[in-house]
C-alpha cells in the first residue's frame, strides 16, 4: 500500500492522458458536481461537498479540501459506457449494412465509488462486456444524506472490479492507493509516491467503516427480492401513484437503468437510413406499446414495474439487485420519492397483512 | 460479415400472398448469408428501410431448408403496414432467430391439442407442418383454430385440406359467420369443453390474443389438464430481441428470451396481475 500526495494525483490523471487515455472524473459545473473529460486534476472539485435531500442537490464549499468527499451527482458513469444516445448502424444501398464506427479511445475512470462499481458491473451483466474502461475507485469517506450503499452491500468500500483504489486522507491532504489489478498496478507505475504507514493504513480504513454508520438511508431489513415478489396487489402502489408524475427522472439518473428505443431515420432523399438507439424510460406510457394499447396505462403499474425491476426481477433476470444505493432517483425525484421509504411502506403492509391472516 | 447481433443479414422478398384482407405471407430469400435455422416457434427482427424494425414469428414449412424464410405479417402499424405492402424484390433487413421454441418433439407419444385464434395460427402452422411431417411420433393430432369471420381465417386452402385428412382433427370455429359457414360459431374456448380429449396425456400449443390464451387455458385445467402440459406464445414489445431493451418484461421474465413461448406453469399466475 502507497501514498500518493495531492500532485501525486495530478501526476495520476497526466499519466494516464499521456498514455492515450480519455479520463473522466468530477469536476464542478452548472452548480453540480459533474463527470466529464478532464485535461487535468486540476480540474477536480477540491473543497466542494454537496448538500442533498428527496428532490433537491446543492452545492456547498468545504472547510476542507477534500477531492472526493461529496456523494452521487447528477450523472453516473453510465453515459460513458451506454450512451444516451448512439448510432448503430447505416445503409446507403439496399442491403448493406454498415456498423457506425466506435470510438476506441482507451477510457479511464477516476473517482468511482463502491455503489457506482457495482452498477458498472451489473450494466455490464446486462448489456455484454464491451472494452474496459480502467477504474479507479474511490472509498467512501463521506456518504450523503441520500446515501444507502451499505444496505445494498455495494460499499461503502469499494467492491472487486476496480484497478487503483483511493481513500483519501486529510491533515496533511494525502491518498492511501491499493492495486487491484495488474493493469492499475502499470498506470500507477510513473506516479511519485511513498510507501504507507501503518497508522495510515489503519485510518484509511476506521474511516471507511465508519462511514457506515453515517449513511442517510437504510432499506428495511427484510428480503426485498422476495417483499416485491410478493406485494404486486399492494395498497401502496396507489398511493404512491398520487405522487409520481411519471417524469421518468429516476430511470434516467439511475446508474444501472439501462432500457432503450431504437429509432429508424432516413434523409430526404430516402437513400440514407440510420438505426439509432437511445435510452428510454419504463415511466414512458409507449414503453409497452403493443398495437391493442399499452400494457401499463396506469402510474401505480408503472411505478410498480420500476420499483419491482429494481429490487426484485432483476434478481431473476441478471443475477443481482438492480440497486445498488446510490440515492440519485431520490434526489432527483421532482416531488421527493423515496425508494427506501416506499421499500419500508411496502413492508410495513406486508407484515400487516401477515400479523392479519 | 461481422458477428454483431444488432446488424440486420438483407433478405429478398421472392414471393407475396395474400391471406386475409389485412394479412400477407411473404416469402424472404437471403441475398447472401443466412441466419441460423429457426425451431418452430421463434421469431426474427424483420426491417423495412428507414420505417422500422418488428418481431415477426416464422411461419413456414421448417423441414424445407433452402434457406428462405417464411412469415405471416398483419398490418397494424407503420412497420407491419409496410412489410406487407412490400412487393416481390424489396429488400428486409432480417436478424434472429430469438426466442424459445414450441418443443413439439417433447410431445412425442402425447395427443398435439393446437389451439389458434386470429393471426395465432401464423406461429403455431409450423408446428402442425412438424407433427404432420412425422405423423408417427405423436398420438392425435387436433387443430381448433378461431377467427372473427370465415374471412379473416389464415391459410384458407391448407385449413381445407387438413380437415379432408383421416389422421388429424380440425375444428374451426368463427365468432360471425357469414352465408355458407359450415363451421362452428363461437369463441374458440367453447369447442375444449367438448372435444373428446385425453387429460392424461394431451399437449396443448395456444396463440394468439392474451385473454384467449388465458381462457384456453382455464377451459383445458378445467378438463383436466396440468398447467405443465399447456404452452403459450406471449406478445410484448421488443426492440431488440437480445434481453437488452428492457420493454418486454413479464415480471421476472424477459419475452424475447425466456420466451416467446412458455410454459402455462410458469406464467398463468403471472397472467392474472393486471398491467404487470
Ligand atoms: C414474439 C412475437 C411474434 C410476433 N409474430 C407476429 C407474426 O407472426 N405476425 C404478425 O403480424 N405480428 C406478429 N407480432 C406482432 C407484431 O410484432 C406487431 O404487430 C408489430 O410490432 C406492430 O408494429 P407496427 O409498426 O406495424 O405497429 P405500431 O403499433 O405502429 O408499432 C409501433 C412500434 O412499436 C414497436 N413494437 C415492438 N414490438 C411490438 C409488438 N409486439 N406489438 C406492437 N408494437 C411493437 C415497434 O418498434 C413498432 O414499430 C409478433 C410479436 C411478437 C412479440
Ligand atoms: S434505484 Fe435509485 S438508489 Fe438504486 S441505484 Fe438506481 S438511482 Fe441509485
Ligand atoms: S418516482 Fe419521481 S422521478 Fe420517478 S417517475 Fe415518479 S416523479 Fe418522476
Amino acid at each position: 500500500m502507497e501514498i500518493l500526495d495531492r500532485d501525486g494525483l495530478n501526476h495520476l490523471v497526466d499519466s494516464l492522458l499521456a498514455t492515450g487515455h480519455r479520463v473522466i472524473g468530477p469536476t464542478v459545473r452548472d452548480s453540480a458536481i459533474v463527470l466529464d473529460e478532464l485535461s487535468g486534476g486540476a480540474q477536480l472539485p477540491d473543497g466542494w461537498g454537496v448538500e442533498v435531500a428527496p428532490g433537491s442537490y446543492r452545492l456547498r464549499r468545504r472547510e476542507d479540501m477534500a477531492v472526493f468527499a461529496h456523494s452521487a451527482g447528477p450523472q453516473s458513469w453510465k453515459q460513458f459506457v451506454h450512451p444516451a444516445r448512439r448510432k448503430l448502424w447505416q445503409t446507403d444501398r439496399d442491403g448493406e449494412y454498415v456498423p457506425a464506427e466506435e470510438d476506441r479511445t482507451p477510457l479511464a475512470f477516476l473517482g468511482v465509488r463502491g455503489c457506482d462499481l457495482a452498477a458498472l458491473g451489473i450494466l455490464g451483466q446486462v448489456l455484454g462486456d464491451g472494452p474496459r474502461p480502467l477504474v479507479i475507485a474511490a472509498n467512501c469517506t463521506e456518504p450523503g444524506g441520500l446515501c444507502f450503499c451499505s444496505s445494498m452491500g455495494t460499499g461503502p468500500a469499494a467492491g472487486p472490479g476496480y484497478d487503483l483504489v483511493l481513500t483519501e486522507l486529510l491533515d496533511p491532504h494525502r491518498f492511501l492507493v491499493e492495486v487491484g489489478t495488474p493493469r492499475g498496478a502499470r498506470a500507477l507505475l510513473p506516479v511519485p509516491r511513498r510507501s504507507a504507514r501503518g497508522p495510515e493504513v489503519a485510518s484509511a480504513r476506521s474511516q471507511v467503516a465508519s462511514a457506515t454508520g453515517r449513511m442517510g438511508r437504510v432499506m428495511p431489513e427484510v428480503d426485498l427480492r422476495t417483499l416485491l415478489r410478493d406485494s404486486s396487489a399492494a395498497q401502496r402502489w396507489n398511493d404512491v401513484a398520487q405522487r409520481c408524475l411519471t417524469c421518468g427522472n429516476c430511470t434516467m439518473v439511475c446508474p444501472t437503468c439501462f432500457c432503450t428505443s431504437t429509432e429508424d431515420v432516413t434523409d430526404l432523399t430516402g437513400q440514407h437510413a440510420e438505426r439509432w438507439q437511445h435510452w428510454v424510460s419504463c415511466f414512458e406510457i409507449d414503453f409497452s406499446h403493443l398495437h391493442g394499447g399499452s400494457v401499463r396505462t396506469s402510474a401505480a403499474s408503472r411505478y410498480r414495474q420500476w420499483l419491482t425491476h429494481k429490487l426484485s426481477s432483476w434478481y431473476d433476470q441478471f443475477g443481482s439487485s438492480g440497486c445498488v444505493g446510490c440515492g440519485r432517483c431520490i434526489g432527483w425525484c421532482p416531488v421527493g420519492i423515496d425508494i427506501t421509504e416506499e421499500a419500508a411502506a411496502l413492508a410495513a403492509e406486508r407484515s400487516g397483512s401477515d400479523a392479519r391472516a | 460479415m461481422s458477428g454483431d447481433p444488432l446488424l440486420p443479414l438483407p433478405y429478398v422478398v421472392t414471393d407475396r400472398a395474400p391471406e386475409t384482407d389485412d394479412t400477407v405471407t411473404l416469402r424472404l430469400k437471403p441475398v447472401r448469408l443466412t441466419i441460423p435455422r429457426l425451431r418452430p416457434g421463434q421469431f426474427t427482427m424483420l426491417y423495412v428501410r428507414g420505417v422500422g424494425e418488428i418481431p415477426i414469428s416464422i411461419s413456414g414449412n421448417l423441414s424445407v431448408v433452402d434457406g428462405s424464410l417464411t412469415h405471416t405479417v398483419r398490418e397494424v402499424g407503420a412497420v407491419s403496414r409496410a412489410l406487407c405492402a412490400a412487393p416481390v424484390g424489396t429488400v428486409i433487413g432480417v436478424r434472429g432467430p430469438f426466442g424459445t421454441g414450441w418443443d413439439l418433439p417433447s410431445a412425442c407419444d402425447t395427443d398435439v391439442l393446437v389451439v389458434a385464434g386470429g393471426l395465432g395460427l401464423a406461429p403455431l402452422r409450423p408446428v402442425v407442418l412438424a407433427a404432420l411431417a412425422q405423423r408417427w411420433r405423436y398420438r392425435r393430432l387436433i387443430l381448433v383454430v378461431g377467427a372473427r369471420t370465415p374471412d379473416d381465417l389464415l391459410y384458407r386452402r391448407e385449413l381445407d385440406e387438413w380437415a379432408r385428412r383421416e389422421d388429424m382433427a380440425v375444428v374451426l370455429t368463427v365468432d360471425r359467420p357469414t352465408q355458407g359457414w359450415r363451421g362452428q360459431v363461437g369463441f374458440v374456448t367453447e369447442p375444449l369443453s367438448w372435444l373428446a380429449l385425453d387429460p392424461s396425456a394431451t399437449t396443448a400449443f395456444l396463440c394468439g390474443p392474451e385473454p384467449m390464451m388465458r381462457f384456453c387455458a382455464s377451459a383445458l385445467l378445467r378438463r383436466g389438464i396440468l398447467a405443465g402440459q399447456i404452452r403459450l406464445s406471449l406478445e410484448r414489445n421488443m426492440q431488440c430481441g437480445l434481453g437488452q431493451c428492457g420493454h418486454c418484461q413479464l415480471g421476472p421474465l424477459l419475452v424475447c428470451w425466456d420466451g416467446p413461448v412458455v410454459n402455462y406453469a410458469a406464467v398463468g399466475a403471472l397472467l392474472t396481475i393486471k398491467e404487470l
